[in-house]
């Protein structure tokens, strides 16, 4: 066990912030996204979540994480920015690589990589703020920007969300009187504020109608050449129509992962057959 | 792991065992008519030939049933991996079995001209034998899609071989009739045309059989492409 990480987040939590040193895994601007997992397990307490995963996220392309429920899916995206350890009891093993770099290695800034590697929740999560602060919160904070520097970042951010048409005339207004749709889109936007390489997505649509499914669909298209994108999802069909990868986890074990395309039309193993026809899960 | 299919994807399930029923009919059918449309022609049965052509709408009704059935499941239950093959597969088999319909009609078509003419058919016993051998792999065809045996499948691709070559063997057959005996041109004319569609029934169960080939082992074996060939174009 002495290889286990124990979770410090409140160590962690008090080393992030702007002005502290950034490690060399957070430090790589040019950094293409690529992540690579190994051999890496988690537990919440005694419960194992997952099992010596093995996996390899090729940069900018999209990748889903599909599996039943308890599987591991969302333990797997949020082990990506490290924000499984703000649960108390949560220890891992193995490492998880962003362009060559382990970021359970020792100095690594977690906030630092928390910019680089963005997230999106199942809920969309604004802060009760404008539209406008919801955005320049992170480029205010990390970057220090301000004036026309942060009114640029903002508007690129919104722009590349596909969000600026529709509030590039509301800017000041509470960001709550979004629809959910387009909430769902300002939390990627904020995200993407932070000029991140990796974005994790957790269940994004699942609590959306689907015309703004479709919008945030069409929006992982057009960021896909940009970004690493990781989408956990329930929805299969998603997962075909969005992906260019895809992860079959069950038990906490990483079953199959391959090219989409085959996946969802001759899968290699008979439990992903098993599970994308419905005959278990 | 638990195996517990939601309702839907049982209701699901029900209507593709509902699909593979439909196409065992249609290759009943199929095969009843290919018989019968061999046994008007060689014994110049105008009522059976008759029979066969009336008989072909019931398949072509069929087709459009098994096809919309198909088409319904796409949409509402969008399937994946071998449910998504087999109702793509469930699609081109119907199109093929109509196929078939439609060449026994052509065989019995022919049966009826003969008997019209009343001219004297040369003797060519390997008709009857080519009729058994396209049958049998139609049968054998609609087995392996149905039971998913990708070796099955294989199979009737090989014995489509020995077909090709009794056709070939019929043809020269009836060549030499024609130039031995001019009034032998008609009839040699309308047995070769019975030949080239029994081929082509024989052809249309080696497509099912690729189809039951790509359902069990999602390979794609037609054109006798090989699958390194297919990964650079996919």
């Amino acid at each position: 066990m002495s290889r286990i990480r124990r979770a410090r987040a409140d160590d962690e939590e008090r080393m992030s912030g702007p002005g502290r040193t950034r490690s060399a895994a957070t430090h790589d601007a040019t950094g293409q996204g690529h992540i690579t997992v190994e051999r890496f397990s988690a537990w919440f307490g005694a419960t194992r979540a997952l099992t010596r995963i093995d996996l390899d996220i090729p940069p900018r392309s999209v990748t889903a994480v599909i599996g039943p429920s308890g599987c591991g899916k969302s333990t797997l995206l949020r082990a990506m920015n490290r924000l499984n350890e703000l649960i108390p009891g949560a220890s891992t093993d193995g490492s998880v690589r962003l362009d060559g770099t382990d970021i359970y290695g020792p100095g690594i800034d977690t906030s630092t990589l928390r910019q680089r590697v963005g997230m999106v929740f199942q809920q969309s999560n604004p802060f009760p703020r404008s539209v406008f602060d919801n955005v320049a919160y992170g480029p205010r904070l990390n970057l220090g920007a301000s004036g026309t520097e942060l009114e640029g970042r903002v508007e690129q951010a919104l722009r590349r969300a596909a969000l600026w048409e529709e509030t590039r005339d509301r800017l000041r207004e509470g960001a709550l009187e979004l629809s959910g749709g387009q909430q769902q889109r300002l939390c990627i936007a904020r995200a993407l504020a932070n000029d991140p390489q990796v974005l994790l997505l957790d269940e994004p649509t699942s609590a959306l109608d689907p015309s703004a499914t479709q919008r945030i669909e069409e929006l992982l298209y057009e960021l896909r050449r940009e970004l690493t994108i990781v989408l956990v999802t329930h929805n299969l069909q998603q997962a075909a129509r969005v992906s260019e990868r895809t992860v079959f986890l069950a038990e906490g074990a990483l079953v199959e992962a391959g090219d989409t395309r085959r996946l969802f039309t001759s899968p290699s193993e008979p439990r992903t057959e098993a599970f994308i026809t419905g005959r278990f899960g | 792991m638990t195996s517990l299919p939601t309702g839907g994807y049982r209701h699901f399930h029900d209507e593709l065992g509902t699909l593979k029923q439909r196409l065992l009919d249609m290759s009943e059918r199929a095969e009843s008519l290919v018989d019968l449309s061999v046994e008007a022609l060689l014994e110049r049965d105008r009522d059976k030939a008759l029979a066969v052509i009336d008989a072909d709408r019931e398949l072509d009704r069929l087709e459009v049933e098994t096809e919309n059935l198909a088409i319904s499941l796409l949409a509402l239950q969008q399937p994946l991996a071998r449910d998504l093959r087999f109702l793509i597969g469930a699609i081109k088999v119907s199109s093929d079995l109509e196929r078939v319909g439609d060449h026994a009609v052509n065989i019995a078509q022919g049966a009826v001209r003969l008997v019209d003419s009343h001219a004297g058919m040369p003797a060519v016993p390997a008709i009857s034998d080519m009729a058994r051998r396209s049958r049998a792999m139609l049968s054998d065809a609609l087995d392996a899609f149905i039971r998913a045996d990708g070796a099955l499948g294989r199979a009737v691709g090989k014995a489509d071989d020995a077909v090709d070559a009794l056709h070939d063997g019929i043809f020269r057959t009836l060549l030499t009739h024609m130039m031995g005996d001019p009034r032998t041109i008609a009839p040699s004319l309308e047995l070769l045309l019975v030949s080239r569609n029994l081929e082509r029934v024989a052809d249309l169960a080696t497509n099912i059989g690729e189809d039951a080939v790509y359902l069990a082992e999602g390979k794609q074996i037609r054109h006798r492409f090989d699958e390194e060939q297919l990964e650079t174009t996919t």
